[in-house]
Order: C-alpha cells, then structure tokens, then sequence
C-alpha cells in the first residue's frame, strides 16, 4: 500500500516525542523577553487608539460633540463613521463576508453607520500621542444617541423565536429513525431543560492589534489572533489589498479559548486608524471591552428527551435548543452533535431556535456545542441510570457506542471504556454510596460524579518548512500560532524526533504569515496538523538527501534504490542493512551543502484518510478503490469528581478530579496535562460561577470586570489527577495526534453536577450552580 | 482618567489643610478602590493629597480597646498578634478579603471607604442613583442578586459597603476617630459612621468634607476576644461576600452574657443587628436560640427578584457564626 509515510512507522520508538519536556518558550515568557502583540512599542511614530462605545444597546448616533475631547493635549485624531477611510468590503454584507473566509465571523462592523446594534458597540477611535491622553480623551467625548428599547435576549418577552434556515445554528446533525414515537412508545421517558448562562472566554491577554503601514500598499499587524492566514485573508479582502500585502504576526498569545480565532472589530478599527493616521497605531481592549469586542459563548436553554427501554438501554433522543443571537447573525453552538453521537441510539432528532437581541454576535468559546452539549446528556443519563437503578458508570457502557451512531462508520480508535475503568480505578469509584445523599463529612454533603466527553477530529491541512543546516541544527517554520498551550514546545519535539536532532538544536518559528500557512489553532486542530506537516516536511529533507547520496560515490549509499534508504535518527541507512549508512552531515559536507530545505502538507482528520485512501487507489486501480476513508474520528474522555456541598450556605467546592483522556498520540504529557487541567477548570467555573449578567431592560452586562466575573482561583481547585489512555490511530493523520484543547472541558460541568445530585438528591440543571440556585434546591423535596 | 494634580501630605493637619480649600479634592491611601474607580471615570478628583507618608500605621493597646493607625496596611492589622487573639473577627475579615496583594495595599481607612460593587454604580453608561442623583435604578427591577436586602430604599438597593472589615467593626462596637482642618478630632461609632441610602443614595457617611480618618479603636471585651467572622461567596477566595456575619459571644455556664452580631452582603451600610442581640442576650446557647435571633435580624429584610435567597442565606450563615463561637 502506497502511504505517506507515518510517524509510528519511521519513529518506532520515539525519541523526544511523548517525553515532558518542560516549555522551550519558558524562560522568554518568565523573564518578559517574549513579546506580545501590545508590546511593539518600537516602531516609528506609533501612536494610540482608545475604542469610545456606546451606552445604550440600540439605537441610532445623531451626532458628536468633540470639542472637549479634542483640548485634550497630543489628541491626534477623532475617528468615526463619519471620516473613517472607507474600506473596500465590509462583513456587513454577506457575500462579502463569504469572500473573507471564516475569519469574518464577527458579521457586522462597527463605524460603518450611525446604527448602534449593541451595548459597548464601538462608536469613535479616539488617536492621541500617549495611552493615557487617548483614554481621557475618549471620557470626554460625547456621542448624541437617539436610543431605542432593546431586546435584551431570547428570554425577553419582545424577543421573536424563529428557527434558522442558514449560518452555524441550522448546521444540525441528520435526523434518524422515528424519534418521536420512539419517544412515545418509550418504557421509560425523561425530559428536562438545561439553561447555561452567557460564558466569556477572559484570556489574560485581551484583543490587542499594532497595525503598521510600512507602504500605502503593505500592511504589517502585529495582532492576538489564533488565526494568522483567517486574519490575513479578511483584512485583505476588507482593505482591498491581495493576501500578500497583509501581513500578519503573533509570537506568543496570552490564550484565546477561541475568542481569537476570528478577526474582530478593534483589529479592523486599528488597521483603518494607522491608514488615517499615517503612522502605526496601538489598539488594546479594556477588560470590560473584551466582554463585548470578540464574543461569547451565548446563553441558552436545552430541552432534551430520552426515551429507554426499563433497562436503560435508549431508544430515542430528542434535543431542543433555544439561544439567543445577534442582530445580524444566525450563529448558535451546535449543542446536538455530541448528544447524536455520545451513545448507541436508535432515534435521535435535532431541532435549533433562536432569537435575535441587541448583543454582539457570540462565538466559538473551547468545545462549542460540545460543552454545554455534554452538559445536557450527561446530566440526563445521570438521571437515567439512577431511574434504573444502574451504576452510573453502568449506564453508559450499557449504551456505549462501539460505532458511530451517527453515520454508522467505525471509529478511527475510542478508548472510551479504558477511560472510564483506568478513571474509576484512580478515582476509587467503587467506594461511591449507590444512593446519593449519604455521605457526609461533618456538616458538608459529599457527592461523587462522573461524565463523559468527546471531541472529534475535524479535517484540515496546513504546510511547513524544514531547513536542515549541515553543521546539526535546523529552522522549522509554520504559520501557526501558540496559545499558550505548548505549540513551540511539541513541535520542536516532533522536529527533533524526525531530523534526530536534540531539540534544543532545532528552532521552531511561527506565528507570521511570511511561513508557510496553516489551519488558525482552534478546534483542537492545531497540534496533529502542525506536527504531520513538519513529521512530513522532515521527510521530504530525507528523500532529497537520499537522491544526493545515492549519486555520490564516496557515499556508502551510492547506487542504492531510494526505497530501499530510510531515515533514522539523522542517519541515512539500508533498510535491510541498517549498518551500511551514514549521517547527514557527510553527506551535506561532501555535497558542499550548507542546508538542505524541505516543505510538505500535512492533513489532518477525514481529509488525510481520504488522501492516503486516493494515493491507494490509484495504486490498485485494478482492484477498485479502497474505502479507507470511512472512520468516524474523535477523541474521548471521562472526568470523576468529588464535591462537598454545604447545605446550609449552598456553597459547592470540588475537592478530588480525575481526567482520563484517550487523545491519540501525546506529543508532550506534561503540556498535555497542563491543557487538560486548565480545560477541566474552565469546566468547574462553568459549572460553579462563570456567568455575564445582561440587564434585561437595558441590555448592557452589569459584571463586565474580572472582578465581578468569576473564574476559578487557586484555592477553588483540588489536586488534579489527570492521565492519557495510549492509543495508536493511524487514519486521523501521519502523528496519530488528536489534539486535546477541547476533550479537556467536555462533560466537566455534567461531572460536577452529577456529584451535587449525588451529595444531595437535587438536580441542578442551570448553570452555573451558584449558591442561590443550591439553597432553592434544598428548599424542595429531594 | 482625568488629569490631576497629587501633593504628598507629611502630618494629618497639613493632609486635611490641603483638602480645605480643595473642596472637590481627595485623599489618596492605597488606591485600590481611588485608582479603579478614576480608571472606570466613576470619579475625578482633580487633585489628590497622598495620605501613606502619614505616621498613622501604629496598632497599639489603649485605655479605650486596640487602637489602628487609618493607614495601617489591612494584611497587618489581619496578621497582628493584637488582632489576631483579642479581635478574631476582625482579622478573620481582613484576611478574607480581597487578595494578598490588596491586602498589602489596602488602608483600614481607605478599607471603610471603599465604594459598592453594584453593577450599576461601577458602569457610568447606567443611570444610578448613587452616582447621578435622581437618574434611577435599573437594580430594582434588574441585576440585583448580590444587593442588600436590609435598610434599602426605592432610589437605592446597593450594598454601599461590600467588604469586610466594617461588619466586624461594626459588631464589636469601633469608634472612628475623624480629624478636621482645625486639628480637632471628634469619635463616632462606626454604627453611625454610615447612612442609609433613603432618598440620598450619594452620601454614603457622615464624614465633613476635608475630614480624615485617623484611627480606629477597638474596645476590649469578652464577646470580641471570642469573635469570628463567616463569609460565603460563590467563589473560594477572592469575591466579595454573597452573605457574611461577624459575631461575638460571651458564653458563661451554657448561657449568653453579651452578644454582638452583624451582617455583611445584605444591609446597603454594615449591618448591626441589636434585634439579633438581643434575643440571644441571657439565652442558652442553643441552636434554637441562634436561630430565633437569625429571624429577629431579617425581620425587616425587603428583597427582591432575585436577591431573596439571601434572607435565608444569611440566617444560615448567622447560626453557623453563632455555633462555631459557642463552640
């Protein structure tokens, strides 16, 4: 079988890869020599840019009064849709939003018109000589807004429900059997709604954006972005430059949980101001900025029925959501693909509302559809295996899915049940009181809960660049970027493994759209398409160093066949003849070869099995085509945890988590433990007190600080215990990574309220379960 | 932020000269409530009289109880030996409260100073009768789960103060010291220190303008040295109280001498409760009495949509106070 060649199969035992090797970008970020997008302060003339925003949530602006604002010394510019440069598409059209690739997300941009859609809406740029001078500045500008009533979300009595016919929300799994009268006929049959609260993603670093036009017709942003080729595409089309006029840059990124991803208004903003203002401009979000400048995870309400048999094995699912969503945009989560596919069921149906309100448009926040998803299954079967009489655990591998139950394919790997027995075990899942509210510590009720998750491995592809020097070092260059997460450090893991270099003798540069493109790091793609596409650049050094030495006759190689010469540990030898070889640098040094370049593609997901099943099916023409290309591929996991409730002041505290993750191939396990530790607490903050407050009237958010919107600290989060399943994939891509930004939230707030019903006999279906909402709990009958 | 001028004040008489004939001026202590609030252009002082050179950092045994210099830091009066056996609540509330880093520059006077955390108040996009008088209150019918629910009025619902400290001063009976531009100093009683928001939400205290916080004084008494102070909040640390209560007991052969109890998270200024008192007052120590006295306390309680659990919430958390000092 003709294939790419795979890491599992040139790498048997991997050298670097899969060992913890501390972050290479670790000192840089300690000692503050890594620089972030807001810290370009070098560059000539650069000025500031304050975003001034509107108080109300709609409205139309019938004017400004500038005179105070422009007394202010070193004020260089009031910018606003009245004098702002005209751009040569806006997102605001849809056509042209589709030219802007997936970047364009945001849908509409603010200081095209005098329409105010939402509360903080940016309405002025305020450009002044210092930060501090463009800030007062903005404070006294006033903006004349003739307001309107806003409708403040899907929950508001003027909101309209309607269901979407386009845009993410109507993107809804197929629907299959008859779910409604399975339902019916359903021995037993359970409904429940589900409410999630809006969830801001509150990366440390906020939106931060240096745009700099180094000519008329070339421009350089230096921008917090997940997606540097996304934020290059939709600038350009934006400013009516070709790609290769804009360039896009991001050395380190202080997180995005997905709220980078995409280009947003202030980056726009920022790129239009430096035009006007004919030097580079710096724009950086406030804190309470960010809450309504690069979206959210929207609120929204799930209704989900389960129809079982008395054994609990189902028979039917039916999953309702209602969310609310932006003026101009049909964007919602697509809460139903986890509960199409988390079980064995034979009927399942998938229906989306929503409402339009005077909000910014939310986005794709770690697991979109996914977490909030896995919330409402996963509570459900909590219910089903108590209404049992089953082990919750129990439950599950009763309805596991050893096909997808979606598409019927099988599954590229699923180490589902090895998570759940491997999680159990550390957990001590079998000392759990079968019956919830018995065990207690002191005055607290102790609870212990467990959930599943999955994540799938979507399809992309990106590129890399390998420059392999003689003298034993090597450049390796991708356009990705690092969230924080450990990109550097993994990549330079594989890089070493494939050129059998040490790693610190390999330098791995991203985050700059002059490298060779790849997929925005989101979606949990970044680590498996990254790495392929350097596994394979690396191999592509090998081949074109094959054809050198077999032509060279003082090589042990000469005159060898190329197949017949593999790469192994920066030897090139005989396959059968391990001995007969040499190392590259001779080869290169008798080819007066300083370096040695090579580039590759690497795939990821479907999109790799569908190339390696093509490659195949040329070669057996005859034979017909080989149908490797039907895997359902995803990861999966399960999360175990213990609370204690207090019943008397409703306070909820995890004291114990286990995560077991089966993920394919671990680049790194301590950056990997890291990811899923900080997924699992996001989950716990969710869960416990992650929630933006609109006004219902006003439509405006009365907790936009992270003062008043809480995230986990420190003393909310117990030990962590948190473990990889070892799991070999070959269809997903030429690593077997698949990636584990997302797997580490989903089924996390599931996890903790399972054990609350567990401590308490109370089910908690509205997040996040905060003290108020426990006490009205233990109000009612258990 | 606006601009402004700043002097640094060396005494508390050339502190409070400087304010006097800057009526619109203000005194800068640690600035963590003064610098958040100017950064949001919630307030803009045009010129601010740093106070943290003055000599006001003893904390020291007197005649009348503990006395604590305004500029002591709120991490070393929590930590201080003093505090920590004589007055358990009150270093139970500071350290409690914010983060370390607060803590080490956070005033005790700038601390009974700190302004609400109302939504409302802290976004100048809403109106807010606390800051605009007369502009309304969208907290009524809106975002009010973290409000009071004790001595509010129509125009405000705010927990004017949502700390800490207060409410443990508060139960154990601390006297303000206040000096003005004369030299004269004058001692209110915490209690009185703060007013009630009835038709005048902005005016938060009784301090003149140009009148400082010098000290605070702690008398010594049995119910304070057996004290504590309880916080639930929807996080661990860092968050201000959904509900708190500091209390005071002297207990004697299963029966209560005195007794001290106020409440934080719940009242718009720190809750006294002698309602609380007095039913536990010459009582067996006992869960029914705690409980008696919680209901006395929220008698009056006036809540709202969403911020009812707090009735309950509170009684709870007084009865737990109560129980962990009765031992």
């Amino acid at each position: 079988m003709e294939m790419e060649p795979n890491f599992a199969d040139t790498n048997p035992k991997a050298g670097v890869v899969g060992q913890p090797l501390s972050r290479v970008d670790g000192r840089a970020k300690v000692t503050g020599a890594a620089k972030y997008s807001a810290e370009y302060n070098q560059l000539p003339g650069l000025v500031h840019a304050v975003l001034k925003t509107s108080d109300v949530a709609r409205g139309r602006i019938t004017g400004f009064d500038v005179s105070a604002a422009r007394q202010v010394p070193g004020v260089l510019a009031i910018i606003t849709h009245e004098n702002i440069p005209k751009l040569a598409k806006t997102p605001n059209n849809p056509q042209d939003q589709q030219a802007m690739g997936p970047g364009a997300h945001m849908g509409f941009l603010p200081l095209t018109s005098d329409q105010v859609h939402y509360a903080a809406q940016p309405v002025a740029i305020v450009v002044a000589d210092t930060l501090e001078r463009a800030q007062h500045a903005a404070a006294l500008l006033r903006v004349q807004i003739s307001p309107e009533t806003p409708v403040a979300s899907f929950r508001d009595p003027k909101a309209e429900e309607f269901k979407p016919k386009e845009g993410r929300a109507a993107q809804l799994p197929k629907p299959r059997g008859n779910a409604q009268a399975a339902f019916a006929g359903a021995p037993i049959q359970l409904t429940a709604t589900y409410e999630h609260a809006i969830n801001h993603h509150n990366p440390m670093e906020p939106g931060a954006t240096t745009a700099h036009w180094e000519a008329p017709d070339r421009l350089t942003v230096y921008d917090a972005t997940q997606g540097i080729v996304w934020t290059q595409q939709a600038l350009s089309v934006m400013l009516g430059l070709s790609a290769d006029q804009v360039r896009v840059v991001n050395k380190f990124l202080g997180g995005g949980f997905g709220c980078k991803g995409s280009v947003w208004p202030h980056t726009v903003l920022a790129a239009q101001a430096a035009r006007a203002m004919g030097r580079p401009v710096k724009l950086v979000l406030t804190r309470p900025q960010q809450f309504t400048g690069m979206g959210h995870r929207e609120d929204q309400d799930q209704t989900l029925r389960l129809g079982a048999t008395s054994e609990g094995k189902l028979l039917a699912l039916l999953h309702e959501k209602t969310s609310t969503t932006s003026p101009w945009d049909a964007y919602a989560e697509t809460n139903s693909k986890i509960v199409d596919l988390l079980y064995a069921c034979p009927a399942f149906e998938a229906t989306a509302k929503l409402a339009k309100a005077n909000v910014m448009t939310s986005t794709f926040m770690r697991a979109p559809g996914e977490a909030p998803g896995s919330f409402a299954i996963e509570s459900l079967m909590d219910d089903l295996a108590y209404r049992v009489g089953v082990d919750p655990l129990q439950i599950r591998l009763l309805n596991y899915a050893d096909r997808d139950p979606s598409t019927g394919k099988p599954w590229s790997s699923k180490s589902l049940k090895e998570c759940y027995a491997r999680g159990a075990e550390l957990f001590g899942w079998a000392k759990r009181n079968p019956k919830n509210g018995q065990m207690r510590q002191g005055k607290l009720l102790v609870g212990y809960g467990m959930a599943s998750g999955t994540y799938p491995v979507h399809s992309g592809q990106g590129n890399a660049r390998v420059r392999l020097y003689a003298d034993g070092h090597a450049v390796v260059q991708a356009a990705a970027t690092d969230l924080g997460t450990g990109t550097y450090t993994v990549i330079t893991q594989t890089a070493a493994d494939a050129l059998g270099l040490a790693p610190e003798n390999i330098r791995f540069e991203l985050g700059d759209s002059q490298l060779p493109s790849t997929i925005v790091s989101g979606g949990s793609m970044a680590a498996g398409t990254v790495s392929s596409s350097v596994y394979l650049a690396a191999q592509d050094v090998w081949q074109k160093l094959t054809k050198v030495a077999v032509m060279d006759k003082k090589s042990p190689l000469f005159g060898a066949k190329p197949t017949d010469i593999e790469a192994n540990g920066g030897r090139l030898q005989l396959k059968a003849n391990p001995a007969k070889g040499e190392g590259f640098a001779e080869i290169m040094k008798r080819a007066m070869m300083t370096d040695l370049e090579g580039s590759a593609t690497g795939r990821y997901g479907a999109g790799y099995e569908s190339a390696q099943a093509a490659l195949n099916a040329k070669q057996d023409a005859a034979g017909g085509k080989d149908d490797a290309a039907g895997h359902s591929m995803h990861s999966f996991g399960a999360h175990f945890c213990e609370v204690h409730v207090d019943p008397d002041l409703g306070t909820v505290r995890v004291k114990r988590w286990v995560s077991v993750i089966g993920g394919g191939r671990i680049l790194n396990p301590k950056t990997a433990r890291s990811q899923i530790m900080g997924g699992a607490i996001m989950g716990i903050g969710a869960a416990l007190m992650e929630g933006t407050v609109r006004d219902p009237h006003l439509a405006r958010y009365t907790n936009a600080s992270l003062a008043d919107y809480h995230v986990c600290v420190n003393a909310d989060i117990p030990e962590m215990t948190v473990e990889f399943v070892d799991e070999k994939d070959p269809y997903i891509n030429a690593m077997g990574v698949k990636g584990i930004g997302e797997i580490s939230i989903v089924g996390t707030s599931a996890a903790v309220a399972n054990a609350i019903y567990h401590a308490t006999g109370r089910r908690l279906r509205s997040l996040p379960i905060t003290p108020d909402k426990m006490l009205e709990a233990l109000r009612q009958p258990a | 932020m606006n601009d402004f001028s700043y002097t640094a004040a060396a005494t508390a008489k050339e502190a409070t000269g400087l304010l006097k004939d800057q009526p619109t001026a203000t005194y800068l202590a640690g600035g963590t409530t003064l610098l958040d609030l100017m950064k949001a252009n919630l307030l803009a002082p045009p010129h601010l009289v740093d106070v943290n050179p003055l000599p006001l950092t003893a904390i020291e045994q007197t005649p009348d109880g503990l006395r604590i210099g305004a500029m002591a830091r709120m991490s070393a009066v929590g930590e201080h030996p003093l505090v920590v056996q004589g007055y358990p609540a009150v270093s139970k509330s500071l350290l409690l409260a914010a983060s370390p880093q607060l803590r080490n520059m956070a005033s005790i006077g700038g601390n009974l100073l700190q302004r609400t955390r109302c939504g409302y108040f802290r976004d100048a996009a809403f109106p807010c009768n606390k800051r605009v008088p007369g502009s309304g209150c969208p907290a009524l019918e809106g975002d009010n789960h973290n409000l009071a629910v004790l001595g509010v009025s129509e125009s405000c619902i705010a927990t004017a103060y949502p700390g800490d400290l207060a409410v443990a001063l508060a139960a154990l009976d601390a006297v303000l010291t206040l000096e003005n531009a004369k030299g004269k100093q004058r001692r209110v009683p915490i209690t009185e220190f703060y007013l009630l928001p009835g038709r005048t939400p902005h005016k938060e205290n009784v301090l003149e303008p140009g009148e400082l916080i010098v000290a605070v004084t702690i008398p010594q008494a049995a119910h304070a040295q057996r004290s504590t102070y309880l916080k639930v909040r929807e996080r661990s640390s860092y968050a201000y109280a959904l509900a708190s209560a500091a209390v005071g007991l002297d207990v004697q052969g299963g029966t209560i001498r005195t007794a001290r109890v106020a409440l934080g998270g719940v009242g718009a200024q720190p809750w006294r409760s002698r309602e609380a008192e007095k039913v536990l007052t010459g009582q067996p120590a006992t869960e029914a009495t705690f409980r008696a006295a919680a209901a006395a306390a929220l008698r009056e309680a006036q809540p709202r949509k969403e911020n009812a659990y707090k009735v309950d919430l509170v009684q709870n958390t007084l009865v737990r106070a109560l129980q962990e000092v009765a031992g």
